[in-house]
């Protein structure tokens, strides 16, 4: 791989809090190695701006291999950038080339409201789980492990979808901000287990209620969600979740 | 209290026994007892669940924006336990002797008993609570086996472990935070203990949101805040892993156990240039088709695959002719600083070397041919099933490569180095996890641990679910049991008070500096002085050096630090700054540590003690205890040993040869 460098010039969402209206500033940066992820990239411009005297941007991160769920850019129109299966700190430089200009902003939705700059709140997905994505199952009343084999197909498809990491492209690519996929994907890690099962309809119907509660839009099956998952988390978990939602109002006993 | 508290009796009886006389809280009781837990990783977060569960009032505080995000998610390989479902003569004592000999008998045989005895219900747990481990056809759970153990007890989820225990054991705190018995505190950071009496009460932490600084009571503080790697800057941390929470409480009289014990892992992606900001891990498996050289030219400016086999020094084949490739972790790892000091690394940096599959993937091929029935096969037929196989194997690990580097690792070597991925020591506990302030605890990878000198692989998953599932639910009832006549204290206490006012100050004399460097420059550097100096490799003159210098960053970071924003806003400069300053002191007692201990064991290498043929040369007699070392004053520390005794597992020098 030939390594280059690059000029380029970014436009980045600037808000200092959640009241400021916020606006585009334009910076430019220079010397840019086609090796250093896009998050160095942004490192490079703070540090910088802190050598200025600047305030410099502010961003989440974290883990920086992809897997914490804590980025969450939205890089010219795209959340994490132009990568497929790539959350923005796995992002290179080399997806760019000298010259281009680089829009970034934070995620878009009425239920994340901005913090600063590109930093946003998405307690709602934590608030989510608590209304029933999890097994109850306190510590000290398991079983043996081996004592409940499981089909191994169902297995790896619930791990599918417990390798969602929560980060919330799917509501930010998504035209109304739906959590469907994120909730689906939790929603299908749980039902395809059996330990998951005696929850199966309490948790569906409360979850989709906070869900809504918490202000995402509804799902028109348009699919953004599933084009820009990090994880690839496959749209056929909102599928699942549609047939086990009825499956709890048509079979409810309440 | 430095007294290590084992229970009397027989090592495997010692936990059961010490379980049915414990003393117990009435669940009446509870409901009026509050615990404070610091970081939501494996240890935290299912210290959390449990002890909200059993009706304990928990306040959970993480640096993150949510639980789920902390750093035990990136565990890639595994956790082990003491099944035996394999049928290959497993068993509670095989993993207990297994953990002691590869800490190189440097951990507490106590702890690791434990550690080992409820290593399968942790299994049980997480399946419990629907963590998808892999399978079998039959849908039994699958294993694998892991670092030279030589049996088959590594329970996993993909490459995506860690993640998958970590969304258990998050899903339960959640659902506790329902339940209304766990309040959580996400985007917090504790910047100080409180003590009264002689006792733990409380913490001060930092809203990061607001920059406002809380005060929370408790009737007793527990620690789970993590590694503290990153005080070389580069490590495979996440970038907000930090010693604060740690340090403070270090300060405030817990003793901070063998510090200089960092575990380097020897096959991460290598850095890239100044403006590298983590590393990457890139599974030890691979070095069991791989095969690792340098040109055996200097600084060789051809490509790879234009290097001739003759021209190429496969050095640990050549120096190691018996293990090769498979050299445990810090041969491997102090072989390849070597060779790249010595000129002879490669990439754009220099400061890799190759790890070839070229061998593998033809020897792979020429079977998959013979299997397949293809007489004479071209080299073409042999590459193309070879590639096959290896992608089978270690695909996700060569797309990984592949996404951060943009080369193709089927066709071209992969670049690796080593890098600082876990650190054994942490703050001293005793047997019931209690640090050396009363009503302080420490668990996971923040207390000084059941590792000793060196951890084995899938280790760490086990040891942060076993404290906060396992052990820390049984052992606060004995503390908590004597606190039950005690009142929550208000807040308005004279020592929250002073504990605020400390700490408000501290923030202050931080923004008013009003120097010229970022907070990030000087992490920077502070990683460069201890990765030379308190590195893969240590010597005397090297560490009186990084002391030197530590000590004048110190002076120079209080001195020109620049810090942007306001204190009483979201500022990610502000939380650096003072994260920075704490590693920049720890660095000083690693190298301290370091220093003091004149033997090499497990990660710590001493060059001055090494046998003829560079194997570390441990020394029994003189450095047989864990390092315990109390804050003073300003870069002052005294220097506790816990002696260790070992009545089972007699220690001997571990040879690879």
């Amino acid at each position: 791989m030939e390594h280059y460098t690059m000029n380029l010039t970014l436009k980045v969402w600037r808000q200092k809090n959640k009241k400021d209206k916020g606006s585009f500033e334009t910076y430019t940066v220079s010397d840019i190695s086609s090796e250093m992820s896009f998050l160095e990239m942004f490192d490079v411009l703070n540090e910088r701006m802190v050598h200025e005297g600047k305030e410099p941007i502010a961003f989440d991160h974290d883990c920086r291999e992809g897997i914490c769920g804590m980025c969450s850019m939205y890089i010219n129109g795209r959340p994490h950038g132009p990568w497929e299966g790539t959350t923005t700190c796995q992002l290179h430089m080399r997806a760019f080339k000298d010259g281009d200009t680089i829009v970034v902003e934070p995620w878009r939705a009425n239920a994340f409201p901005v913090i600063k700059d590109l930093v946003v709140d998405r307690s709602a997905f934590d608030r989510i789980i608590q209304a029933g994505g999890y097994i109850s199952v306190n510590t000290g009343n398991a079983v043996d492990a081996n004592a409940t084999p499981i089909e191994k197909n169902k297995a790896d498809t619930s791990f599918a979808a417990a390798a969602c990491i929560g980060c919330g492209a799917c509501v930010a690519a998504c035209k109304n901000s739906s959590a469907l996929l994120f909730l689906s994907a939790k929603v299908s890690h749980l039902a395809l287990l059996p330990q998951g099962g005696p929850e199966r309809k309490t948790r569906v119907v409360d979850m989709i209620a906070q869900m809504d509660k918490e202000g995402f839009g509804s799902c028109t099956s348009t699919g953004a969600c599933e084009a820009v998952c990090p994880k690839e988390i496959p749209i056929t978990n909102i599928a699942r979740l549609n047939a086990e939602y009825g499956h709890a109002g048509l079979t409810s006993d309440k | 209290m430095f007294k290590s508290n084992i229970p009397d009796g027989s090592l495997d009886k010692k936990w059961e026994d010490y379980k049915g006389h414990v003393k117990l809280v009435n669940p009446a009781n509870k409901r009026s007892l509050e615990v404070i837990i610091i970081g939501t990783g494996l240890a935290g977060a299912s210290a959390a669940a449990s002890l909200g569960e059993m009706g304990y009032k928990v306040k959970a505080f993480c640096f993150q924006d949510s639980p789920r995000r902390a750093h035990s998610i990136a565990a890639q390989g595994g956790i082990n336990a003491a099944k035996n479902y394999q049928n290959d003569g497993d068993s509670t004592f095989r993993l207990f002797y297994d953990t002691i000999k590869g800490g190189d008998y440097r951990s507490r045989e106590s702890n690791v008993y434990r550690l080992a005895a409820v290593s399968a219900s942790i299994i049980d747990q997480c399946v419990a609570q629907g963590v998808p481990f892999a399978r079998e056809y039959g849908g039994l759970l699958s294993n694998r086996s892991f670092g030279g153990v030589q049996v088959q007890r590594t329970f996993y989820a993909a490459g995506q472990t860690g993640q998958q225990l970590l969304i258990g054991a998050y899903q339960a705190l959640e659902r506790q935070v329902a339940l209304g018995t766990v309040e959580m505190f996400t985007r917090h950071e504790m910047l100080e203990i409180v003590i009264i009496d002689g006792k733990t009460r409380g913490i001060i932490a930092r809203n990061l949101v607001t920059g406002e600084l809380e005060r929370h009571f408790g009737h007793a503080v527990l620690l789970a805040s993590g590694g503290y790697g990153n005080v070389f800057y580069l490590s495979t941390n996440a970038m907000g892993s930090n010693v604060t929470a740690a340090w403070k409480a270090h300060k405030q009289g817990a003793y901070f156990g063998n510090p200089c014990f960092t575990q380097i892992h020897p096959t991460c992606i290598p850095v890239t240039g100044d403006h590298q900001s983590k590393l990457t891990l890139m599974s030890e498996s691979l070095r069991n088709d791989g095969r690792i050289w340098v040109p055996k030219e200097k600084n060789d400016p051809r490509k790879p695959g234009e290097i001739p086999e003759a021209e190429r020094d496969y050095y640990l084949e050549r120096r190691y002719p018996a293990f090769g490739n498979l050299v445990p972790r810090d041969v491997a790892s102090r072989a390849a600083k070597e060779r790249c000091d010595a000129g002879y690394g490669v990439g754009t940096s220099k400061q890799a070397v190759y790890l070839d599959f070229a061998t593998a993937i033809e020897r792979y091929g020429k079977t998959e041919c013979r299997k397949h029935g293809i007489d004479n096969p071209t080299a073409e037929d042999i590459r193309h099933h070879g590639v096959e196989v290896v992608k089978e194997k270690y695909g996700n690990l060569f797309d990984m490569y592949a996404k951060i580097t943009g080369e193709d690792p089927y066709t071209t070597p992969m670049r690796i180095y080593p890098a600082v991925h876990y650190t054994m020591g942490g703050l001293w506990v005793d047997y019931e996890l209690m640090t050396t302030i009363p009503g302080l605890y420490a668990m996971g990878e923040a207390n000084f641990s059941d590792h000793g000198a060196n951890r084995l692989g899938a280790s760490a998953l086990m040891q942060g679910l076993a404290d906060g599932y396992f052990v820390i639910p049984y052992t606060i009832g004995n503390y908590l049991a004597d606190e039950i006549r005690t009142k929550a204290i208000p807040t308005s206490h004279a020592a929250f008070e002073a504990a605020e006012k400390i700490v408000s100050e501290r923030l202050s004399q931080l923004k008013n500096i009003n120097g010229t460097q970022s907070p990030e420059s000087f992490h920077k550097r502070l990683g460069k002085i201890m990765w030379d100096k308190c590195g893969m490799a240590r010597n005397e003159a090297g560490l009186k050096e990084a002391i030197e210098e530590i000590r004048a960053l110190k002076a120079e970071f209080w001195r020109d630090v620049r810090i942007t924003g306001n204190i009483a806003e979201f500022n990610p400069e502000l939380d650096k700054a003072g994260r920075v300053a704490d590693f920049i002191e720890l660095g000083e007692l690693m190298c301290q540590d370091a220093l003091m201990r004149r033997e090499s064991c497990g990660g710590h290498f001493r060059e001055e003690m090494q046998t003829e043929d560079g194997e570390a040369k441990r020394d029994d007699a003189n450095f047989s205890f864990v390092a315990a070392w109390e804050y003073k004053s300003d870069s002052n520390w005294e220097l506790h040993k816990e002696q260790l005794e070992f009545e089972v597992a007699h220690p001997s020098q571990r040879s690879y040869k």
